[in-house]
């Protein structure tokens, strides 16, 4: 499998503290129900833009095995 | 009610078998007169193989059932000689609509490829399919062709012997016995040859409900398909609406698991239901309403010696992605050319069992996506309903969560890759036409290839060489020649060449490629033949 398909667990956010904040002010306000709909939305368009199935079976899998 | 219904097609008659004492024994017979049945009785005829049909009705089936049929039996109905009457009859629809709860979420056009002799699907409902199929049936009959088919006759009992089968048929006048040398088995989901047998059928069974109502409407809605997802006028369950020939509309609400049957087939709860969805003005009859549940499962092998299962009886889907007629058509095109080679003893009884590799291949697949469009349209959990609202809410603004919406999806046929008939592929060709892929449609002068193949072995040269008939060993292959040079829409070179000059593909009789090269090689085309009819 060539490097390119392989997903990226090292650090890649331009800037975490800013973007974990922006990820919180989003949910301010909104009750659970209205939470976990803006979460599934997020989560299928951040999968929509990677596109690649192997990049996101690696992704599901890396998420499976950390919790 | 339509009167098609009542009208038995294939009344009782007594036969000469029920005045005789020595015990008949027939070439084949096919239990069951249903689309997959006739289908098979018809496609046999056609090659004259003596076939007698028996069922225990005399009619059309009853009720609400298919409606939905795919381009690629509409193909197999062409070679059977009843495509015609099917496209005619039915209706065509592109636009189709999605609703989630009060509102349109998108609109999708199903823009046909052009190219085809055939649409993407016709709308038509179950018992002109079968009339259809009884007529032409008839017409061969007429014509002189080996084939019967008698009314009120049931199965009752079976007895399979290693070289025949031997069956006890009830009839309105008491039971007769006789013998066939095959047997196929086209007896729907509930089999009695399965059951008799002791055979297994195994799968999921799916805790929902839906009540169908077919209506007869004089409205002004257009030939369109409309779903809905948690709407409401049927909150937390799905609807969908659909447009059948005579103005006929189909009407299907999901009910859910825990309902009281009988309350919910009530006239007036239906007219409530159909009065919320429609408008409350709506004027109406309704020509048929039912009830049904649905089950995901197949038998796990098609084929027990001389008795084959095909249609519903071998497997069963939901009707998510109408699949169900669909694919039992693609079953008999793919076992009658195979059945008629071991009974002219052209070819060894072990070419059957590629019936069961190619067809268990397309049963699976057809289950995979039946279950998963089920899987989208009733969520089994919390989060699925999330995720399944998520796709919905964003497909209304966002195009890409579009292909994630699951409300059936359109039935296509299965490639059989891996299948033991397959001569590995020697062509940098299309993947849409490699070997196992189902020959796609190309225009051709006034007229379309698939009208040029089919019921026998095909070399389709394009500006290739190739003589013009070859025999092996019994097995009589021709030629058809073609060239880009007649090509005008540029579909042919599109489908069968990409980048190649030239391609030699041999095709069966189902008109699935067996194999293909750039070039004819005897031996290696030979050996493909050989391979192609299990002698290798
Ligand atoms: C609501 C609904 C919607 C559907 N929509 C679609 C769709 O849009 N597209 C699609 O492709 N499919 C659809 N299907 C599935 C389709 O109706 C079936 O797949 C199809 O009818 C199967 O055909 P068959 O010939 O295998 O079996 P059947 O149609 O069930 O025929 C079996 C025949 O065997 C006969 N028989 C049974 N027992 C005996 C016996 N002991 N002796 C003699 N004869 C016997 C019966 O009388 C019957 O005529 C739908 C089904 C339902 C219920």
């Amino acid at each position: 499998m060539p490097d390119t398909t392989d997903l990226i667990l090292t650090p890649n956010l331009d800037n975490a503290d800013d973007f974990y904040a922006t990820l919180l002010a989003a949910h301010e306000g909104l009750s659970k129900e209205e939470s976990d709909a803006l979460h599934a939305r997020l989560l299928l368009i951040l999968a929509n833009h990677i596109g690649d199935n192997k990049l996101l079976e690696q992704a599901i899998e890396a998420a499976r095995k950390a919790g | 009610m339509n009167k098609i219904f009542e009208t038995p097609l294939y009344p009782y008659r007594r036969a000469p078998e029920q005045d005789e004492e020595r015990i008949m024994r027939h070439k084949v017979v096919v239990v069951g007169a249903g689309p997959i049945g006739l289908s098979a009785a018809i496609d046999l005829a056609q090659n004259d193989i003596p076939v007698l049909v028996i069922d225990d009705n005399d009619k059309v089936s009853f009720g609400s059932r298919a409606i939905c049929f795919a381009k690629r039996p509409l193909e197999i109905l062409d070679r059977l000689g009843a495509g015609d009457a099917m496209v005619e009859k039915g209706v065509e629809w592109e636009l189709g609509r999605v609703f989630f709860g009060a509102r349109e979420v998108y609109r999708f056009n199903l823009l046909p490829e052009a190219g085809h002799k055939r649409p993407a699907f016709i709308n038509l409902q179950q018992y002109y399919f079968e009339e259809f199929l009884v007529r032409r049936l008839r017409e061969l009959e007429a014509e002189g062709r080996p084939v019967e088919i008698r009314g009120k006759n049931k199965l009752a009992a079976i007895g399979a012997h290693e070289d025949h089968v031997t069956l006890e048929i009830d009839t309105p006048e008491g039971p007769y016995n006789i013998e066939a040398e095959w047997l196929i088995a086209a007896d729907g989901a509930g089999s009695p040859t399965r059951r008799m047998m002791g055979l297994d059928f195994v799968g999921k069974v799916f805790e929902d409900n839906f009540l169908i109502a077919d209506v007869i409407m004089q409205a002004d809605f257009p030939t369109e398909r409309w779903f809905w997802f948690d709407p409401p006028f049927n909150r937390g369950q799905s609807a969908l609406l659909h447009k059948q020939p005579d103005n006929v509309w189909r009407i299907d609400f999901q009910l859910g698991w825990d309902i009281d049957r009988e309350h919910e087939l009530k006239p007036e709860n239906i007219d409530r239901r159909l009065r919320a969805m429609l408008g409350e003005n709506i004027r109406y009859e309704l020509e048929w309403s039912s009830i049904y549940t649905f089950q995901c499962r197949r038998m796990e092998r098609f084929r027990k010696g001389r008795v084959i299962f095909a249609g519903d009886s071998a497997h069963q889907v939901s009707p998510f992605g109408a699949r169900g007629a669909n694919s039992g058509l693609q079953d008999t095109d793919n076992l009658i050319w195979k059945l008629k080679l071991v009974i002219e003893g052209n070819a060894p009884e072990s070419l059957l069992d590629s019936y069961d590799f190619e067809r268990i291949l397309a049963a699976d697949e057809n289950i995979l996506n039946s279950t998963r469009s089920t899987d989208f349209i009733t969520p089994k959990s919390e989060i699925s309903r999330i995720l399944r609202d998520a796709v919905l809410d964003l497909s209304a603004r966002h195009e890409f969560a579009r292909p994630l919406v699951n409300s059936g999806r359109l039935s296509v046929p299965a490639v059989y890759d891996g299948s033991p008939l397959n001569t590995a592929d020697a062509l940098d060709g299309p993947a849409i036409s490699r070997p196992g892929a189902p020959c796609p449609d190309a225009p051709l002068g006034d007229g379309f290839l698939l009208d040029r193949l089919g019921d026998r072995f095909i070399l389709l040269t394009i500006d290739a060489e190739a003589p013009d008939e070859i025999e092996e060993d019994g097995i009589t292959v021709t030629r058809l020649s073609l060239s880009v040079r007649d090509d005008t829409t540029g579909a042919l070179k599109r489908r069968y060449l990409a980048d190649e000059p030239s391609a030699v593909y041999l095709i069966r009789p189902d008109q699935h490629v067996a194999a293909r090269r750039p070039s004819w090689n005897e031996n290696l085309f030979r050996a493909a033949i050989r391979r192609a009819t299990g002698k290798e």
